[in-house]
């Protein structure tokens, strides 16, 4: 049973630190806790999603620059 | 005695009921966003009206006090522990030295407000003790809490216990929509009649774009009556001629996405009013977040000075019951 990652905050969610730049983690690949998973901007400033658990990206349920509301689940970890 | 900041939240300030007497020349009130709240929380815990407490968003802080003290958490619906057990809200809470407040997953609202006996002690500005950010002045030092802070708290609460108790009928709820009762004008003219109607008629959806300077809004488009550009107006159909804008106000550049100013906004500029939330339900606005709905309702002056009426005495009862 994988492991999700829910939004703490309500926003828009971003998977790159800016437009030009790589996502900050790969589908399929290996997250430690505490590594930035993404981006949610509200009441414009940046906060940093981070994994609160260690393993694999196996699914997305939002797309970059989708609008978020607390507890939305973004991404689930396989261990 | 001090507060100790851990984890500062999201955006959390220390606020009071504002700056006040500095509007004409630029400078904003601030001041707690929900007035309701706020001030029922320094009720809880034996403060006089006006003593500075604290203004999260979404996120709670982490803090950590330095003494025995008596806190009550108000406003948002959002899970409160103390060293991991749960406290109730609306309610005032004994902390012993050393013990740790945080915060879980909000289940309602936005703003939680933590009030603490004797208030939070940072130096008077203009008046105030209130946050104004985008200037960086007032508060703890101009800014929003950061981990490793520690605040000074006052000494002059007036028999601060745990156990008083706000009675569940006066707690306000965040319902699904939230509806803000709305005084049209000054400008409300320079919309179409039919755009008019559907700014009442649109339950109008919270933008990312919300904090204490303003809310802004998607749901539809307004169109304004076409007119030859007046004397120092801009070309955009929603300018007039500056003016004061008032808080509460709601304007419409563009037509589309609404706005409306809260406590740290700009205080005039080029943007017809469109209309002004009643100062009451700034409260209710307060507590609303990104994604959620929201419905103006028109009332007349009448009907705005009857509900801050009612208000004020609903405070009044509530700090003499809580006395």
């Amino acid at each position: 049973m994988g492991h999700t990652i829910a939004a703490r905050t309500p926003g828009v969610f971003y998977r790159r630190p800016s437009p030009d730049a790589d996502p900050y983690v790969a589908d399929g690949a290996t997250v430690a806790e505490g590594d930035v998973i993404g981006l949610i901007e509200v009441m414009k400033t940046f906060r940093e999603v981070k994994a609160d658990a260690a393993g694999t990206i196996a699914r997305w349920h939002v797309d970059n620059e989708d609008e978020v509301s607390i507890g939305q689940e973004l991404v689930e970890i396989d261990p | 005695m001090s507060i100790l900041v851990h984890d500062p939240g999201l955006e959390t300030t220390v606020q009071d009921t504002g700056r006040f007497g500095h509007y004409a020349i630029g400078f904003p009130p601030s001041g707690a966003l929900d007035s309701f709240a706020y001030h029922v929380g320094n009720a809880l815990v034996g403060n006089a009206p006006g003593a500075a407490a604290l203004e999260a968003v979404y996120l709670g802080p982490t803090l950590e006090f330095t003494a025995d003290t008596v806190i009550a958490v108000t406003g948002a619906d959002i899970p409160a522990t103390l060293d991991g057990e749960v406290i109730p809200l609306w309610e005032s809470v004994a902390v012993r030295a050393g013990q740790t407040l945080a915060f879980g997953q909000l289940a309602g609202g936005a703003r939680p407000y933590v009030a603490v006996a004797g208030g939070i002690d940072v130096p008077e500005v203009y008046g105030s003790r209130s946050t104004y950010t985008l200037v960086g002045m007032g508060g703890f030092a101009g800014r929003g809490l950061a981990a490793g802070d520690e605040l000074a708290l006052g000494d002059d609460a007036v028999a601060p216990r745990a156990g008083r108790r706000v009675p569940d009928d006066a707690v306000p709820v965040h319902p699904e929509v939230a509806e803000l009762r709305l005084l049209v004008g000054l400008h409300s003219y320079r919309l179409t009649p039919d755009s008019l109607e559907r700014f009442t008629d649109t339950a109008w959806k919270v933008t990312p774009d919300a904090n204490r300077v303003g809310y802004r809004y998607r749901g539809a488009e307004l169109e304004f009556v076409p007119r030859e550009q007046p004397f120092g107006a801009g070309s955009d159909p929603a300018n007039v001629t500056d003016c004061g804008y008032p808080v509460g106000s709601v304007q419409v550049p563009g037509g589309v996405e609404p706005i409306v100013l809260l406590q740290d906004a700009v205080t005039g500029g080029g943007y017809a009013t469109l209309g002004t939330v009643v100062s009451v339900d700034r409260d209710r606005l307060a507590q609303t977040k990104t994604g959620d709905r929201t419905r103006f309702v028109p009332v007349d002056l009448d009907e705005a000075l009857a509900i801050r009426h009612d208000r004020t005495a609903q405070l009044e009862r509530l700090r003499s019951d809580l006395s």
